[in-house]
């Protein structure tokens, strides 16, 4: 696989991920507003996603469906960040806040790169990472600023999610961690929440060894295609 | 017989179906070469499920104008932007109740009822119905309205 294409399925999967754990809220979200927020957050992920493996997946002749549905846990490359169980509210807005404003980065980044067809897809895709980041952002200082509940709660989500953020900035991600943290301790400031310290670093997403949350994920994403090959509706 | 581009430019779109895929600024271009016509489109959103509907009806409306060749395809250069939307396409979106975007500029502009016109109006919800809609509503006569989101 050419190093374009496996670039293109990285952010394939983890915008296909993300979206199958955000839709795991459609019709439990807490509120109305917020249920066909995080629904259409997911559509959009999932628009990436279809793009990126679209285009991982032509040189080796296999289509969008090939590669969302008929790959085992091991040869996904989505960061860990993205399968964690969705946990409380909490933990779903922090999920979603890290992974939007490093999106937002990587597409802007994208954007300006070689490759035509990533550059196209990534100019797409960063106004509805931007959009998702502020969604998360806004959330983020509610619930921090919020009640003694919900600032303890928002706060355990940042400090059990940290760990799970370098991931995302291996490789030639590296160069965005600082304008991401810029950011993220911006909004984590004005939510009057504490940064955590960086220790543990979790890995091993982009080399296919994933946590077993994925594997119970990818059992539901992919069981009625498995059980009926090629069915179209 | 009428022209590829007038029956493409005259398809409906599916989810704001009182406005073209011309003035929503979704049609890119109209070519005919060979007895084939390519109509390329560019999606709103990078999820907009309703690309698959505007694909077939396209198809459905140059075959039923006799053009026997049809190719729809997709192009996501330049990305497409609510600035795209024509000033007539923005005018409807307003009659039929649906707050058309602003401009993108550096100031927020307030948005008014497309019911009242009042300017007293308040975001419920940053999301609407569809992936291109916001939800608002009028703080002078109590309607709900839905906003095109601009990006």
């Amino acid at each position: 696989m050419s190093d374009t294409a496996a670039l293109a399925l990285q952010l394939g999967d983890d915008a296909l991920i993300a979206a199958q754990r955000l839709a795991e809220w459609c019709s439990r979200a807490p509120e109305m507003e917020e249920d066909i927020a995080l629904a259409n957050i997911a559509l959009d992920q999932l628009g990436a996603a279809r793009l990126f493996l679209t285009y991982a997946g032509e040189a080796a002749n296999r289509t969008e469906d090939d590669l969302a549905y008929l790959r085992d846990d091991r040869e996904f490359r989505n960061a860990l960040l993205v399968e964690l169980d969705n946990g409380d509210f909490a933990v779903t807005i922090g999920k979603l806040l890290f992974l939007a404003v490093f999106q937002r980065l990587r597409y802007e980044s994208l954007a300006k790169g070689p490759d035509r067809r990533l550059a196209e897809i990534a100019a797409k895709a960063r106004t509805e990472s931007a959009y998702h980041a502020e969604h998360a952002a806004l959330w983020t200082v509610r619930l921090g600023d919020g009640t003694d509940e919900s600032h303890r709660r928002m706060q355990a989500a940042v400090d059990a999610l940290w760990p799970y953020t370098h991931e995302l900035f291996e490789g030639d991600a590296a160069d965005l961690r600082r304008p991401w943290l810029a950011e993220i301790e911006r909004t984590l400031g004005e939510a009057t929440l504490t940064r955590p310290a960086d220790g543990w670093a979790p890995s091993g997403g982009r080399v296919g060894v994933h946590t077993e949350e994925l594997s119970k994920l990818l059992a539901e994403m992919q069981v009625l295609h498995r059980a009926h090959p090629g069915a179209t509706w | 017989m009428v022209s590829a581009r007038a029956t493409a430019a005259a398809v409906r779109d599916p989810e704001l179906p009182v406005v073209t895929i011309e003035e929503l600024g979704i049609l890119r271009d109209v070519t005919e070469r060979d007895g084939r016509v390519t109509v390329t489109i560019t999606p709103t959103y990078s999820g907009c499920p309703a690309m698959d509907v505007i694909r077939a009806d396209i198809t459905a409306a140059l075959h039923a104008d006799g053009y026997r060749d049809v190719e729809v395809a997709t192009s996501l250069a330049e990305p497409w932007t609510t600035d795209w939307i024509t000033p007539a396409g923005q005018a409807k979106l307003q009659r039929a109740g649906i707050a058309p975007p602003a401009k993108k500029t550096v100031l927020t502009l307030t948005v008014r009822c497309p019911r009242c016109g009042s300017p007293d109006t308040q975001e419920l919800s940053r999301f609407g119905a569809t992936a291109c809609k916001a939800l608002w509503r009028c703080r002078a006569c109590r309607e709900p309205f839905e906003r095109v989101k601009a990006i």
